[in-house]
């Protein structure tokens, strides 16, 4: 819980926390045939942020998923022995949507986590409050989320995912859906976020910009059979923000990054399972 | 949201008018349909006046309200009769559809084995089933309950098990994660999810039970052992007296509009703030 300071040195691009997670030739066929991932190797250092990005059919989802434990390999292991103890409340999720409860209010929708482990909402109320006040969320508690933009939602179920604590937060393409300005907004607070506490996170992604502008590695998939295509570090130190974004350091790392997918995207291009 | 809402003073034609409407609409709302109520009821007094038609044929408005009057005592005491057995079947009926929906929901293998039995249940008419149930069940209430619950029951169980089926899957994904355990999920998940379903439910139970009860006493009735307005309507007709028949009659229609107005309200005041169905149109 505390936030130290730590002093910013640009990060080694490549990562050089303890290891966290290892995927060792991580395969997954669904029942109904279709292979969505195929001998997935993939470290994840604590204290990474990492983003999968790729075409959509590349099973970046459900790669997020396997790490999540909503899912089990079908070939393959997750290792976790890197990361001591472990367990599943050292996880956060961000959905695609904002995925609230409709009927609660902001404050119980973050309270949930902490409720579902047993805490009253008078014990819970702490950390709920400066979870909110670090989504820029202070003062909406009682707003119930059709009465938030969607942007706002979003905050909501990034501070729902971080309440616990987690060590670790996966989030899947949760930027995805909302216009730019939001978006950039969210960006920057994510890595404010992260910076503070040097999580390890996981964000799935189909935006080139998103991955480069946030990101300390990027894995880069393919798809049919959704594979890891390359992966590359992003050599840019942090913080990064607004003028990072529009920095040409910036727009030469995007341009790299997009020559790769262009590359993973190509190399699926001859396949003739096309119309899947 | 601020403080400039309504009130501004130049409005162009196409809002003026829209405002207009609006205002026009809600005050029709209320005055059409007791204006045509109101008429309806003179068209009644005339068609009588002008037919010279009978009292115990058709009785006149002002008969059915003196009726409603006179024999006060009678008719009050047969519609608390009529009310308890509504409501109590209308309780028995939320009790027993959403406790057996909650069972289903714990497995698809209960759900799979035992709905068709409630559907069963369900579709056989209930004047067919009641002659059994009067071999069998002795004590009148317990007979004319079991006979509303029902024809009661079954949209609140197949309603809730609906909703508590139709849970998003992320946050049922979410709850699993988190490591909710499946009473968590029950109470915090799936029973709100399912709130407006059950509510949708009970409003059409609501009016059923009440068609149970009718429906229950006019065959008990038939056996004279009720005392509910179902069996005044039916010594009523015996004796050709149509003027308690009307005032029983409407009665037993304010009833159900009583039963209607209550759920709606009830349905408002859970789901206003979240739901969908609740939310006032915003152009």
């Amino acid at each position: 819980m505390k936030l130290e300071k730590v002093a910013q040195a640009p990060m080694a691009a490549s990562g050089d926390g303890p290891m966290l997670l290892a995927l060792r030739d991580v395969g997954k066929v669904f029942s109904n045939g279709v292979t969505a991932l195929s001998d997935v190797n993939l470290t994840i250092r604590e204290g990474d942020f990492l983003s999968l990005l790729g075409p959509s059919g590349c099973g970046k989802s459900t790669a997020l998923r396997l790490i999540a434990g909503l899912s089990t390999p079908t070939s393959g292991v997750l290792d976790w022995r890197g990361s001591g103890s472990f367990d599943r409340s050292d996880i956060g999720f961000v959905f695609q949507e904002p995925t609230l409860l409709p009927w609660a209010d902001v404050f119980d929708n973050v309270w949930l986590p902490l409720r579902l482990k047993g805490l009253s909402r008078a014990k819970a109320a702490p950390s709920v409050m400066e979870m909110l006040a670090r989504v820029h969320l202070t003062g909406f508690e009682n707003a119930v989320p059709r009465e938030l933009s969607g942007g706002m939602k979003m905050r909501v179920s990034i501070a729902r995912a971080m309440v616990t604590r987690p060590r670790v937060l996966l989030m899947d393409e949760p930027f995805g859906a909302l216009d730019e300005i939001t978006r950039f907004k969210l960006n920057n607070d994510l890595l404010e976020l992260w910076q503070g506490e040097r999580f390890t996170v996981v964000f799935v992604t189909h935006s080139v910009f998103e991955s480069v502008f946030l990101s300390n590695r990027v894995v880069v998939m393919a798809a049919r059979p959704g594979r890891v295509f390359r992966e590359f570090a992003v050599d840019a130190p942090y913080p990064r923000d607004e003028a990072f974004r529009t920095s040409p350091d910036y727009a030469a790392l995007c341009r790299q990054a997009s020559d790769v997918l262009v590359g993973a995207i190509n190399s699926t291009a001859g396949s003739h399972h096309d119309g899947h | 949201m601020t403080a400039i809402e309504g009130h501004t003073p130049t409005l162009d034609p196409e809002e003026a008018r829209r405002l207009r409407q609006e205002r026009l609409e809600r005050i029709g709302r209320w005055l059409l349909p007791l204006a045509i109520m109101i008429l309806a009821i003179w068209l009644w007094d005339r068609v009588c006046v002008w037919n010279d038609i009978p009292k115990y044929i058709l009785p006149r408005p002002g008969v059915v309200l003196q009726t409603l009057h006179d024999d006060a005592g009678l008719l009050f005491s047969s519609l608390l009769v009529t009310l308890r057995i509504t409501f109590l079947s209308l309780a028995l009926a939320v009790v027993g559809g959403v406790g057996l929906a909650v069972l289903f929901a714990q497995s698809k293998w209960v759900e799979m084995s035992f709905f068709p039995f409630a559907i069963v249940l369900q579709v056989t008419p209930i004047v067919a089933i009641f002659p059994l149930i009067n071999i069998y069940v002795d004590n009148q209430t317990t007979k004319l309950l079991l006979c509303a619950w029902i024809v009661a029951f079954f949209p609140i169980l197949s309603n809730t098990t609906l909703g508590l089926n139709s849970v998003d899957r992320n946050l049922r994904d979410l709850f699993k994660l988190n490591g909710a355990t499946q009473w968590q999920q029950l109470r915090y998940l799936r029973l709100p999810a399912a709130m407006p379903y059950f509510l949708g439910g009970l409003k059409i139970a609501g009016g059923l039970s009440l068609i149970g009860a009718v429906v229950a006493e006019f065959v008990a009735g038939a056996t004279g052992q009720s005392s509910g307005l179902a069996s005044r309507i039916i010594e009523a007709g015996y004796r050709l007296n149509a003027p308690r028949l009307f005032a029983a009659l409407i009665l037993i229609s304010l009833i159900g509009i009583l039963i209607f107005l209550v759920l709606s309200l009830i349905s408002h005041l859970i789901l206003r703030r979240w739901h969908e169905s609740a939310l006032k149109q915003e152009r």
